[in-house]
């Protein structure tokens, strides 16, 4: 019985195949599977021991110091609202006290419909853009409790929230657990290949003088 | 966005621009392509001149690119200021293969650069990396990238994946024997895996926790006990214009001691909050909170009652600093430093202990446990602080405050220059019993704001009746 899709599974052979040791792999792997089942099994875990030679304890060790990987279920969509020092001078405070009001969980809980988590975070690197909250990682700056209300609005009636955040993102928010809606994908054609540190190699070829070739006059 | 509010719930003027980024007046080294709405592509990147800075670097010996980028003294954007050229200099010779592992990691409270950088020209940071690995023979770059920035995460994959296709990345880089690979990284939440070690140890498939030094610098051991270079995103992203304009015109911006210019995130209680290219050693702090071409003032016209220089690790400055130009000397010399460049403002209806706690818990959170003095001291300072804001302060606490953080920081501690009680400013970094800087850091809001504003932690102590006491009770495991 194996835990990863027949796709993810192709997947995570060729995220672990982009590092010169497959425990690199272990985020990417946590994040595949946050994505595939919105939050860390302990099926999953098992699994990413074995595609990566941990073991379950090391995954979980690992996985565990990482705020984005939750080992419970959490809901569709997680809002994280930032209150640290610059959203704090101008509103992150109320901002979080009008989610939870309106959604009527506390920060770290989920609504009982499964559609909200609830998060205080620290900054998320948009602080000129105070007050600030993210849903599902995509950013909503110099928000009031009329973006958020209108954010939840939309999402409820299943429509795509995005015009109303940061510039430049649109489309759809996909479920928790989805960071990128695509990914990075090397053709096997175009790899320069990894370089294990395994092989006590020499200097990669563009450092190495140039052999001189016949005819080759200006050396 | 879509439907641009205009009036900001703060009161403050608000111009919708590119998610913070603000236009002004200046030369733009850095982000010169954001402007154009698509920014991020390919085809806009090489229709304004992107990898020419490349194919200048590939038609140079390696060790001529290395010359070229120490010529131009390209300080690291990541907070230390450390001359990368230097920093490349210290990998040992022969040992094979080196790394590069790009710090995409941002998370610095009041720091918000390195996300428009990915997210607005995901190519110059690309070429960035690749006029680094040439020159310095590394056989793969990681794109450490924080992983709660989804939208810089899809651009640098389809970027990425355009760079490939074009023959940019990868094998025989623009029809070279030069073959990289370049591995997009996504991060999982922590603010400490922005500290070099940490981010290897967590490249790794660890937990995320600083390495014991030495050896100071990856360069010498790194990933997979490799020779490593970490740079930050915005110190990458500066070499495509290096190279395609020499040393001698990056130095001919800015200062001699910190040439080019730098992205500053300036944000609090301005009129006009937002991310700036500045340039640096010529441009004070006055210029840029107050100047018509920066931020325009303080909210409201206020007073300005303190303001954080370099991030929330750095010790927070007043009034009397700012005149001082945007130089990593003199702003060190002066008790803070310019670390991630992000600077935050605070006007006087500012509640002090409210944002000193605010910092603090930051600290207190993002501890990654590994050394006691911060992973129990941060907590302290925190709970204290708690209380004190709740009207449950103990006489006793300030002082027991500055001496835990003796205990983290050792020593003077770097504080701002005090004309009124006649102190000097002791300049930073300050000494350490931690692994890491993350502990004394917690320490730098706490003497700032005691420092300056001691009556306001007394008052909260002392008249405590005169406060609202509803909240929490002291908390529990709180230090006598
Ligand atoms: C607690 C801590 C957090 C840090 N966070 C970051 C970060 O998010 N991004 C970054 O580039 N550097 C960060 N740094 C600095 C890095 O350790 C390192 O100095 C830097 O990435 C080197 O790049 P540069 O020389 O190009 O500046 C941090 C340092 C510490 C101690
Ligand atoms: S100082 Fe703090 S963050 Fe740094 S290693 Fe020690 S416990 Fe970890
Ligand atoms: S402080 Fe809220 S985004 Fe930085």
């Amino acid at each position: 019985m194996t835990y990863f899709t027949e796709a993810n599974a192709r997947t995570a052979a060729e995220v672990i195949a982009n590092y010169p040791r497959p425990r690199s792999a272990i985020i990417p792997l946590l994040h595949l599977a946050q994505e595939q089942e919105g939050w860390v099994t302990r099926d999953a875990m098992v699994e990413i021991a074995e595609l990566t030679g941990a073991t379950p304890a090391e995954i979980l060790g690992t996985g565990s110091f990482y705020e984005m990987f939750k080992f419970h279920p959490v809901g569709r969509y997680v809002v994280n609202v930032c209150t640290n020092i610059s959203c704090q001078l101008l509103g992150g405070e109320e901002l979080l006290h009008h989610v939870e009001e309106s959604l009527g969980v506390h920060a770290g809980g989920t609504t009982d419909d499964g559609m909200f988590t609830v998060e205080d975070v620290e900054c998320v690197a948009a602080c000129t853009e105070a007050p600030c909250f993210t849903v599902n990682y995509r950013y909503f700056h110099r928000a009031d409790p009329d973006t958020f209300d209108a954010v939840v609005d939309d999402l409820r009636s299943g429509r795509s929230p995005l015009a109303r955040g940061a510039q430049g993102d649109d489309g759809h928010v996909p479920a928790h657990g989805t960071l990128g809606r695509l990914r990075q994908h090397v053709p096997d054609d175009r790899r320069a290949g990894v370089v294990s540190p395994e092989e006590a190699g020499e200097a990669p070829v563009w450092l190495r003088p140039a052999p001189a070739t016949a005819g080759d006059s200006d050396g | 966005m879509a439907e641009p509010t205009t009036v900001h719930p703060a009161g403050m003027d608000y111009v919708p621009h590119a998610a913070g980024f603000v236009a002004n007046e200046g030369p733009k080294l850095l982000t010169s392509r954001f402007p154009y709405e698509d920014s991020y592509t390919l085809d806009r990147a090489l229709a304004t001149g992107a990898y020419v800075g490349l194919k200048s670097a590939l038609g140079r010996a390696p060790d001529d690119v290395h010359a070229e980028v120490r010529e131009a003294t390209l300080l690291g954007r990541g907070g230390a200021g450390f001359p990368a050229g230097v920093k490349w200099g210290f990998c040992p010779e022969g040992v094979w293969p080196r790394y590069l592992v790009v710090n995409g990691d941002e998370s610095e409270p009041g720091t918000y650069k390195d996300r428009l950088l990915m997210e607005r020209d995901p190519h110059q940071l690309i070429e960035g990396c690749l006029i680094a690995c040439y020159a310095l023979g590394l056989s793969q770059c990681f794109l450490y990238v924080r992983g709660e920035m989804a939208l810089a995460q899809e651009r640098l994959a389809t970027a990425l994946n355009d760079a490939y296709a074009a023959g940019y990345v990868g094998r025989n880089v623009c029809d070279t024997d030069f073959s990289v690979d370049i591995t997009l990284h996504w991060g999982a939440g922590a603010y400490i895996v922005g500290e070099e070690t940490a981010l290897i140890e967590s490249l790794e498939g660890n937990r995320g926790m600083p390495r014991l030094k030495p050896p100071y610098f990856p360069a010498a051991i790194g990933l997979y006990g490799k020779p490593t270079i970490v740079n930050n995103v915005e110190t990458l992203a500066n070499l495509p214009w290096i190279l395609e304009h020499g040393a001698a015109a990056y130095k001919g911006h800015g200062s001699e001691a910190s040439p080019g210019t730098r992205l500053f995130a300036i944000s609090g209680h301005v009129v006009r909050p937002g991310v700036y290219e500045v340039e640096q050693g010529v441009t004070t702090f006055r210029d840029l909170f107050y100047g018509d071409n920066f931020c325009r003032g303080i909210r409201d016209g206020n007073d300005l009652k303190a303001f954080i220089p370099g991030g929330a690790s750095a010790p927070w400055f007043f009034e009397e600093q700012l005149d001082l130009p945007l130089e990593a000397r003199d702003v060190g010399a002066a008790g803070s430093m310019l670390g991630s460049g992000a600077m935050v403002v605070m006007d006087h209806t500012t509640d002090i202990v409210k944002a000193c706690l605010r910092v603090v818990r930051f600290f207190a959170r993002e501890s990654c446990g590994k050394c006691s003095p911060c992973r129990e001291g941060t907590s302290w300072e925190e709970k204290i602080l708690e209380r004190i804001l709740d009207g449950h302060g103990r006489p006793a606490d300030l002082d027991l405050l500055l001496d835990i953080g003796e205990n983290i920081s050792p020593g003077p501690y770097p504080v701002a220059a005090h004309g009124s009680e006649g102190l000097d400013a002791v300049s930073f970094p300050p000494r350490q019993t931690t692994i890491c800087p993350l502990g004394p850091s917690s320490v730098a809001p706490i003497t700032s704001a005691l420092r300056r504003f001691r009556s306001e932690f007394e008052a909260r102590i002392t008249r405590r009746d005169s406060l609202s006491v509803q909240a929490a009770p002291v908390a529990e495991g709180a230090p006598a």
